[in-house]
């Protein structure tokens, strides 16, 4: 089909692109980001922002604003977003989209799983809870107790439940646990994920690979750098890399076996496009590690629009959306805390 | 102004744009708002943001902005508890008292607070109030079950112990009398859970307690009739009364937890039959004195909304007027002292006196020691454009600003429109019957007029709405040329006297062979009805629609390049004149508008010529013999004639002016100006005619660049003259199809149906003729012709002269809130 889906995408998937291409123009520029970071309360985000396409959300909030309303009602614009897409949407189209939140629902398990494990109330877990990967009996979480239960009770009726096939032991519940339980089911899930889009083929296959890809190898540079130091074997962690991305499988060999940062970043710096990530940080650290990836997914991001005729526009809005929320999140806290020294240090641009 | 120096055109405002100047407002500060707030009522000034540089948040007045949003979203939040309570603000304020913004800010804050705790108290009472209701019905609905239960229990208990003393043999099993009594004695632990749970989740909700308990548990479920509000989120909803019956601790624990996940409201239940009675009565008494108390809140809270409702429209005016005179303010720059704010505006020349008099009003009013001064600034920044309209030519004006908006100044289109939009529409849509019947639709919306305009329409009537006079002048022309052609629903009516035709004999044998005979007079008025439906009907109704087209082209494009003399002559540019307006006056004229002539001549002469061999020959070979085709003396001198001029133009429009330009440019490097700017006392004028005169010529001079533009300008010319005059060949072939259709739909569907002598297929060919000549011919067409009509000004007239690249005048008015409403 390669080369001739431009004939017959429209049909069905014109309309969505051009509604999620008005969108993408709907993220704030560089002028914006100017004007909010010299913001010094955050009323004037607010009205900065009243200007902007947040406006219909924000106008009616009452005046003692807290970052987490902006962040919440940041959030529900985009999930209202999405859900006008979900709903105009044809196969293969919408098991596209509903991928993309699978992400989400893995981190809500894990969040609702250690909140109930450290006693925390249910009701509390579920406003932190990412709307986008919410499902229906979601709360019910809290009953399990072990891995086995949790899978039997509850996920076996979400679409996470054949990305549990490798992680049901009878094992109990316990941070190190639900961490691997994580990285499991994310790796299963990209792998799903990436097995999807080549099926789908075409310039979608293309271009998601590339950004699946991308995430598959800063997951496992994640899991590398904060796996070092404790008890998991390296096997182990092998086991948790997924089995594509650039890295795989000579990267993983060498990740598997490191045991402080610069040996990760020796080990980086043989694959040319992580070379000038790795480049930019001086050894030693990993603070900006996170900064850095992210600069480079939004780059990433970004040329998926370049593009025409292809699902990843989908994926590469939504994960933008989800970076100028998390831009906002920090440049409302900077303003709220009076750190507005530290606006920068977090903040990924978008062009 | 313009018209004492165009000279070319009689005084119309709408033919140039208001004469506009920038004028400087230096206003003391403690006057500054009622200042701006009388400037909007007025609605005459187009402020310019002279602090562009700063975000909204850094500028002088970013504080009372953000009260007047606190104060929108008050109102708005009013707003919604009267939807909620079903009130709608009354459309009519009570009494203008004017209201101090602080004061208003107060009261709207108290307003607000005391809405939010009567809020607050009506919600808990409306909470336990939903509690105690939906207890009632799990208290009913359980209360039914259990003894149904029960009777079933003890029914199947008799059964089973009647078959044991019935037959007492080896197949009964031994085991169940023992079970039967374990289960007594197992009964007292076995625990429940009675409560409601939402429908919708109800099947997951039975699945994950199965789950959870691995079957350990039985699960009744009843559905409830009518939906019952969710204490929690106040919403309807419709639920099932559950009871849950479970064996041990832990499974409670599960069950539980597992309740609190689906938002299950769990009620306390007692077995006991008397008990339940009782608990009854108590929560119904309860509901009873609840209900009052809820009741005598809902009367005080209604009470407080109707007086926030009459006064709601009169405050939300106050709080956008506000808004808008403090995101004016915004727009000055404050002064070095701090005193006065400066501020730079747009106006009408003509509007100076009322802005005058609004500052002085403004500073008497505002106590102000020092009046504001207004100063009028020269500069060379274009103007905005703005025209007086009325809604008559609101609709024309709108038609021509959809293209371009007009130069500052410039001639503008719109003038001609007004006649020629709905003649040219009439050409393609020439049928008096759907003429009068778009006249009927239109007048409809011209005498609702007054209603319809203040309420909201839908996106299409909205847009008819908006062009109903458009619409109007296009249904009067198309009947107009509906006459002409002679066509009513497709029928020729000999309205204006007998035909001129009559057949030669009584028999009318050869009417279809040898033709008719000439009678009587010429028909005084349109085509003769006799040609309707002879042989030769399409022949003749082409060639003349086909040749009308052309003469009706050709005189718009001479009047196109006619206004770019107008402009030329203006604006002061004689360049323009003499190396354009002549050269394609002549250009077009002496190709098309010799076939103009010829065209007339023909119709005049009666003779036989073939124009097209006239016109193609004149190029192919202009030295040959005309022969049959000489229309008149001396013909092939002035076809020679004609092709010379027309060959000479083409290198005068192109090299002249660019050297010319040139020179100009050079010249003006050397200090001294050979294009005479006329002197005028308006310096204003002056700068707009100089600035255009000199074609940018105050930075550098790229003659490259001049000489291409020209190039280009030339060739597109040339071309369009031929290209532009062949499509105006789409008002015969849009005229023509109208006129098919329309016989299409009346031979093969009316005279059709007719033929049956059945009323029922009548009236089904009556119903299928009216729905296809009100969808079709009626606004299919009526689109159609209206798209082309739109395009032969866009195109083919306007790219003779109209630059259209101004930009339209906002005023600053309190008049625009009101249109925008919500």
């Amino acid at each position: 089909m390669y080369g001739f889906e431009a004939m017959t995408f429209n049909i069905h998937g014109g309309y969505l692109e051009a509604i999620v291409r008005g969108h993408r123009a709907g993220l704030l520029t560089a002028a914006d980001y100017n004007n909010l970071c010299q913001c010094e309360t955050l009323d004037d985000i607010k009205m900065h922002l009243s200007a902007t396409e947040y406006g219909p959300y924000l106008q009616n909030e009452p005046s003692p604003l807290h970052t987490t309303t902006i962040v919440e009602k940041c959030t529900l614009k985009l999930v209202d977003e999405y859900k006008h897409m979900l709903c105009q949407a044809t196969e293969p189209l919408s098991t596209f989209l509903e991928y993309i939140t699978y992400g989400h629902m893995i981190d809500n398990v894990v969040l609702i799983v250690t909140g109930t494990l450290h006693e925390r109330d249910v009701q509390e877990l579920l406003e932190k809870c990412h709307p986008l990967g919410m499902f229906d009996s979601i709360a019910t979480l809290a009953v399990a107790q072990n891995m086995r239960e949790l899978y039997r009770l509850v996920l076996v009726d979400t679409p996470l439940a054949p990305y549990f096939s490798e992680c049901i032991t009878s094992e109990d519940l316990d941070d190190m646990n639900i961490e691997i339980m994580r990285n499991t089911l994310y790796k299963a899930y990209l792998e799903d994920f990436y097995k999807f889009c080549q099926k789908l083929g075409g310039a979608t296959a293309e271009i998601m690979s590339d950004l699946l890809s991308f995430e598959a190898d800063r997951r496992a540079v994640n899991i590398t750098i904060n796996s070092i130091g404790t008890e998991l074997t390296r096997d182990d962690r092998r086991k948790l890399y997924s089995n594509f991305g650039l890295l795989y499988p000579y990267g993983h060999e060498e990740l598997a076996v490191c045991e402080d940062i610069d040996q990760v970043r020796s080990a980086m710096e043989k694959y040319p496009p992580y070379q000038s990530i790795f480049s930019k940080l001086s050894y030693g650290e990993s603070q900006m590690l996170d900064k850095a990836f992210y600069e480079e997914e939004v780059k990433r991001l970004c040329l998926a629009f370049e593009q025409q005729f292809h699902y990843g526009v989908f994926f590469a809005y939504m994960r933008l959306r989800e970076q100028e929320i998390r831009n906002l999140m920090w440049i409302s806290e900077c303003v709220a805390q009076n750190q507005k020294s530290r606006v920068h240090d977090s903040v990924v641009f978008i062009f | 102004m313009g018209d004492s120096r165009g000279g070319c055109c009689p005084p119309m405002d709408l033919f140039r744009s208001e004469p506009m100047q920038l004028v400087q407002l230096i206003i003391p500060m403690e006057s500054a708002r009622l200042t701006v707030a009388y400037l909007g009522d007025l609605g005459l000034l187009q402020f310019k943001d002279l602090n562009s540089e700063k975000s909204p948040f850094q500028r002088t007045y970013a504080g009372q902005i953000k009260k007047c949003g606190e104060m929108a979203r008050t109102l708005r939040f009013f707003k919604e508890q009267m939807l909620k309570a079903g009130l709608s603000p009354s459309a009519t304020s009570v009494a203008q008292t004017d209201i101090d913004v602080d004061d208003l800010e107060v009261k709207l804050g108290e307003l607000e607070a005391e809405l939010i705790e009567m809020n607050a108290n009506g919600e808990k009472l409306q909470r336990s109030y939903n509690e105690l209701v939906e207890y009632k019905i799990v208290l009913k609905k359980a209360g039914d079950f259990f003894p149904s239960a029960q009777q079933s229990a003890t029914a199947q208990r008799r059964e089973m112990e009647s078959n044991q003393m019935g037959e007492e043999s080896i197949e009964t099993p031994l085991l169940q009398e023992q079970e039967t009594s374990t289960d007594l004695s197992k009964q007292v632990k076995l625990g429940f859970i009675t409560g409601l749970v939402p429908r919708g989740k109800s099947m997951v909700f039975e699945r994950i307690l199965f789950r959870a308990t691995r079957g350990n548990l039985f699960l009744k479920q009843v559905p409830i009739e009518a939906p019952v509000t969710d204490p929690v989120s106040g919403e309807k909803m419709e639920k099932n009364v559950f009871t849950v019956f479970y064996s041990g601790e832990r499974a409670k624990n599960k069950i539980l937890k597992i309740c609190d996940a689906f938002g299950a409201n769990r009620y306390p239940f007692s077995e006991d039959r008397g008990k339940q009675a009782v608990m009854i009565s108590e929560v119904s008494g309860k509901i009873s004195d609840l209900k009052s108390t809820i009741d005598a809140g809902k009367l005080h809270q209604d009470h407080l909304l109707r007086t926030i409702g009459d006064q709601f429209e009169q405050w939300n005016l106050k709080v956008k007027k506000e808004k808008l005179i403090h995101h004016t303010l915004n727009m000055l720059s404050l002064d070095v002292t701090k005193k006065c704010l400066v501020a730079e505006a747009w106006s009408p020349v003509f509007a100076k006196k009322q802005i005058q008099e609004a500052l002085q009003r403004a500073s008497v009013d505002s106590n102000s020691q020092v009046g504001a001064i207004l100063q009028v600034l020269h500069t060379r920044e274009l103007p905005p454009t703005y025209f007086r309209t009325n809604k008559f030519t609101a609709a024309f004006q709108e038609i021509v600003d959809a293209y371009g908006v007009a130069k500052y100044q410039e001639a503008n289109p719109g003038v001609y429109t007004i006649v020629t939009f709905p003649f040219l529409f009439a050409v393609m849509f020439g049928d008096w019957g759907h003429g009068i019947c778009l006249l009927l639709a239109t007048l409809i919306l011209i005498v609702r007029e007054k209603k319809l305009s203040s309420q909201k329409l839908g996106d299409i009537t909205e847009m008819t709405f908006g062009g109903r006079y458009v619409i109007l002048m296009m249904s009067l022309f198309s009947i107009y040329a509906g006459f002409v052609y002679n066509e009513c629903f497709s029928v020729a009516l000999d309205l204006f006297g007998p035909s001129a035709y009559a057949c030669r004999d009584l028999s009318c044998r050869d009417a279809y062979s040898i033709g008719l005979i000439k009678v009587r007079n010429t028909y005084p008025f349109g085509v003769d009805p006799a040609w309707h439906g002879s042989r030769t009907e399409l022949p003749f109704l082409n060639s003349l629609k086909m040749k009308m087209s052309i003469l009706l082209g050709v005189a718009q494009m001479n009047l196109g390049i006619i206004l770019s003399y107008c402009n030329a002559t203006f604006f002061g540019n004689c360049l323009n004149i003499w190396f354009q307006f002549i050269p394609q006056m002549i250009f077009l004229n002496s190709l098309f508008g010799y076939l103009s002539l010829l065209i007339i001549l023909k119709w005049f002469t009666g003779s036989q010529a073939d124009l097209y061999h006239i016109m193609i020959y004149m190029f192919l070979s202009p030295t040959d013999e005309l022969g049959d085709n000489q229309l008149f003396q001396g013909q092939k001198t002035v076809q020679h004639v004609l092709l010379l001029l027309a060959l000479v133009s083409v290198p005068w429009m192109l090299l002249p002016k660019p050297f010319l330009l040139k020179r100009q440019h050079e010249n003006r490097q050397r200090g001294q100006s050979c294009t005479p700017v006329q002197v005028t006392d308006d310096t204003l004028h002056s700068e707009a005619n100089h600035s255009h005169g000199h074609g940018h010529g105050h930075e550098e001079f790229e003659f490259g660049e001049v000489f291409v533009h020209q190039l280009i300008h030339t060739i597109e010319f040339v071309l369009g003259a031929v290209s532009n005059t062949a499509s105006y060949l789409r008002l015969w072939a849009l005229s023509l199809a109208h006129s098919q259709l329309s016989i299409v739909f009346y031979e093969k569907v009316l005279l059709l149906a007719w033929g049956y002598d059945n009323i029922v297929i009548l009236v089904v060919g009556i119903i299928i003729f009216i729905f296809a000549t009100v969808g079709v011919l009626l606004i299919m067409e009526t689109l159609s012709a209206f798209l082309h009509a739109l395009r032969l000004h866009w195109v083919e007239f306007q790219n003779k002269f109209y630059e259209g690249d101004g930009y339209k005048f906002y005023s600053f008015s309190f008049a625009l809130i009101h249109d925008e409403g919500d």
